[in-house]
């Protein structure tokens, strides 16, 4: 049972970060129908931006404090990310708009394999490792010899995740901006004509996932304290899984499902075997996408001729 | 009032001027933290920040130059020549008569250097330096020329989209290994010198048997999540090579693969090896070459049957299910068997293909079958324009060639310096290469396609008519 518990704890900790990718990926589909391949190379040059920055507070400019800092990492990772996010959107998918399907996602491909490349050769190719912080632990169960802990890194990454949410899920609702892209995802034609920036609006929906997931490879960092540039494709597809399985267009549903492919990669990993993790979240992702591919909380989608 | 007192529109230099500073401006935000700053390990193995501004002040520089020089060039040339330059580069420039003899004359005259290029080779370099050419060139291009071909029947002829295609050059590939160096010995070991072309066929049918496998649960998928589906796929078959150890022995791999013979003569120095038995002095490169005809025909193989195929019903059902499947379907046209024997022939070739990889790599690893791989095949029949068999052919060479011949840059270490290695920047080329050839040319090198069907006369129609289908 403690096991249990702790590995709850986990799971949902590592499915906060999930979710918070996955929101990247279900926005940009609902709005433009396009599977943002490079949206997992994003978050990794976020955890980077992140690294470089904290790096800079920290052994540079002496800030003593790391909530402090940690504060300020996370939004100079936020900003430096959507920027990366809004030129890539501008370079690499904007002229495709409209143009055949394919080559968007080609497209998109490729800039996934330039943004890794880059990294891996204006960073270097070696695992990058910051000293561990905020090791403090609550014990909240020492029953039988196990230990329950709650960390207060995972303090911290579940109470930023809500937080963020909570804003983004107000913007999308209640704001003229959530309006406007809830207008294009329904009929793009129609809410051109009815006078919405159209571009304007998703370059904004680009910068706003791209934002979600600095905030995830912000947390990312703070978690496991290591970084690689190959970091980006295995949680990019674990997240796409998550949107998938939540419901591909649906902002509740991208959180849903990160937090079920985190307790489920979590569990699989206590009770069955390590090394199949990922085999797990892949299965996964294929068995939804074949028996619901509407997931838990989309739409089905209406064949037409 | 008078119209010429409006304010003068600024002028074409000033507004490029302006535009430059802006995409700079942009260039410092995008670039200034990864590149300004470089993490590194110190003596204590502790990570480090060391600032690298001249490396971004160079950075943003030769972004403001392109940008300005491009806003300049569109600004001077007026927005049709740009589209019509754009769209036809070089090619719009050809006159009508020469277009016709290229267009014709290009694939036998491909063909006939294909056949003549290892000797041609042979005869510039001498036999060490050749080994390189050939095999680094010429094979290495010749593997992606057929795995692209292969994945065309799948996407470019039958309309889905598949991004897990490697898994069925893994599939080729260890059924070779494994054959060749486990099941052979251990039941008829006199075989050995045929294991090649035993496990040819063999690593073809099992690909072929994994591709209807694969194919049979995500024949209702469209589209991307097909795509993504595939991609699963690909990746849960990589993964379980890596882990299940006592299959296929994990990240170590398999290696002392036998390699070809010369139809059961071995490449060796012995006395019943190819050199001896037909007079030659022994060198290595006799098997390189004999690898490299092996792979021409495996290509020319696969291009065969995909252009009769096409010719057949099977064929023009896959093209017909590509442009619309629900059409299809009211025809009467079984869409189940009709996608499934375009993923088992695609596959079949994959599985050709891997198992020739074995034989010339002599090992193979879960390593070689990433994701990776995948996209860079999709790409290049996405490149080449899709359904294309020629302008598949010349992504490959542009962009496999293009990227090796990185590694042959070294006079550029006397500019940059000694640290300065050309070949880590292939992948990052290869990459910009996509994004930018998708943004200039969306529907690929060859744009254009030939029906297999028509009234009176056979002409070429715009790939802009022709759907990519729907999966």
């Amino acid at each position: 049972m403690e096991v249990f518990f702790q590995q709850l704890i986990n799971g949902v900790t590592l499915g906060s970060i999930y979710g918070l990718i996955a929101i990247g990926y279900t926005m940009v589909f609902g709005i433009i129908g396009m599977v943002n391949f490079s949206h997992g190379d994003v978050f990794m040059v976020s955890t980077f931006i992140a690294l470089i920055a904290l790096m800079i507070l920290t052994t540079w400019l002496g800030v003593g404090s790391i909530l402090i800092a940690l504060m300020i990492v996370l939004i100079v990772a936020m900003v430096f990310t959507s920027l990366v996010s809004w030129t890539i959107e501008r370079v690499a998918y904007r002229p495709l708009r409209g143009s055949f399907r394919l080559a968007p996602l080609i497209s998109a491909i490729g800039m996934s394999i330039v943004l890794s490349n880059f990294v891996q050769v204006a960073q270097g190719p070696r695992n990058k490792a910051i000293d561990p912080i905020l090791n403090n632990v609550f014990v909240l169960s020492a029953a039988g010899g196990y230990q329950v802990t709650l960390s207060y890194k995972q303090i911290l990454i579940v109470v930023v995740t809500a937080a963020l949410l909570a804003v983004f899920w107000w913007v999308v609702a209640k704001t003229p901006l959530g309006r406007a892209q809830r207008a294009c995802e329904q009929d793009r034609k129609m809410a051109a004509l009815l006078g919405v920036d159209v571009d304007r609006t998703i370059s904004i929906t680009f910068v706003m996932g791209a934002a979600l997931a600095a905030v995830a490879g912000t947390l990312y960092l703070v978690y496991y304290g290591v970084v690689n540039f190959s970091d980006g494709f295995t949680p990019g597809v674990k997240a796409f899984t998550a949107a998938v399985l939540g419901g591909i267009g649906s902002l509740p549903g991208a959180v849903l499902g990160g937090l079920l492919i985190g307790l489920i990669e979590v569990f699989w990993s206590a009770y069955f075997s390590v090394e199949y993790k990922d085999v797990a979240a892949f299965s996964i992702l294929a068995i939804v996408l074949i028996f619901m591919p509407q997931g838990i909380l989309g739409r089905p989608d209406v064949e037409k001729v | 009032m008078p119209l010429d007192t409006a304010p003068a529109a600024p002028s074409p230099v000033a507004r490029a001027m302006k535009d430059a500073l802006f995409a700079a401006i942009i260039a410092v935000g995008v670039f200034g933290p990864l590149l300004a700053f470089k993490t590194t390990q110190d003596m204590q193995n502790r990570l480090i920040v060391e600032p690298r501004w001249d490396l971004l002040a160079v950075v943003v520089l030769l972004v403001w130059a392109g940008r300005f020089l491009l806003s300049l060039w569109r600004s001077r040339v007026q927005p049709e020549t740009t589209a019509a330059i754009g769209s036809h580069l070089l090619w719009g420039l050809v006159p009508p008569t020469v277009r016709v003899v290229i267009r014709n004359g290009l694939p036998p005259a491909a063909l006939v250097a294909l056949f003549v290029y290892p000797m041609m080779i042979l005869s510039l370099t001498g036999g060490s330096g050749a080994l390189k050419w050939i095999d680094n060139f010429g094979i290495q291009i010749l593997i992606y020329v057929m795995l692209a071909w292969g994945l065309n029947i799948v996407v470019g002829l039958a309309g889905l989209l598949d991004l897990g295609y490697v898994a069925f050059y893994a599939v080729g590939a260890y059924a070779y290994a494994l054959i060749a160096t486990k099941v052979i010995p251990a039941t008829f070991p006199g075989l050995g010198v045929w294991a090649f072309w035993i496990c040819l066929p063999i690593a073809g049918i099992l690909a072929a048997f994994w591709g209807v496998l694969l194919g049979f649960p995500v024949l209702r998928l469209r589209g991307d999540y097909l795509a993504i589906v595939t991609l699963a796929f690909g990746e849960i078959i990589r993964l379980v090579l890596i882990n299940w150890t006592a299959f296929s022995n994990g990240y170590e791999g398999i290696s002392t693969i036998p390699r070809p013979s010369f139809f059961g003569i071995p490449f060796n120095a012995s006395d019943s090896g190819f050199a001896a038995r037909f007079g030659f002095e022994f060198s290595p490169v006799h098997r390189t070459i004999f690898l490299y005809y092996v792979i021409v025909c495996l290509a020319l193989l696969t291009a065969w049957v995909s252009n009769r195929l096409r010719k057949l019903p099977v064929g023009r059902a896959w093209e017909a299910l590509r442009e619309d499947e629900i059409a299809c379907r009211s025809l009467g046209i079984n869409t189940v068997n009709t996608k499934l024997t375009a993923f088992a022939i695609g596959a079949m070739f994959g599985g050709f293909a891997g198992s020739f990889f074995a034989a010339r790599q002599g090992f193979i690893s879960p390593e070689s079958f990433t994701f990776m791989e995948s996209a860079v095949i999709l790409a290049i029949v996405v490149l080449g324009g899709m359904g294309s068999l020629i302008g598949t052919a010349i992504a490959a060479v542009a962009m496999i060639g293009g990227t090796e011949l990185l590694r042959e840059l070294d006079w550029l270490k006397a500019i940059f310096g000694n640290d300065f290695d050309p070949a880590q920047y292939r992948m990052l080329i290869f990459g910009l290469a996509m994004v930018a050839i998708m943004v200039w040319k969306p529907r690929g090198f060859v744009s254009t396609r030939m029906p297999t069907a028509f009234l009176k006369s056979r002409r070429a129609v715009s790939s802009a008519h022709v759907k990519e289908g729907h999966g």
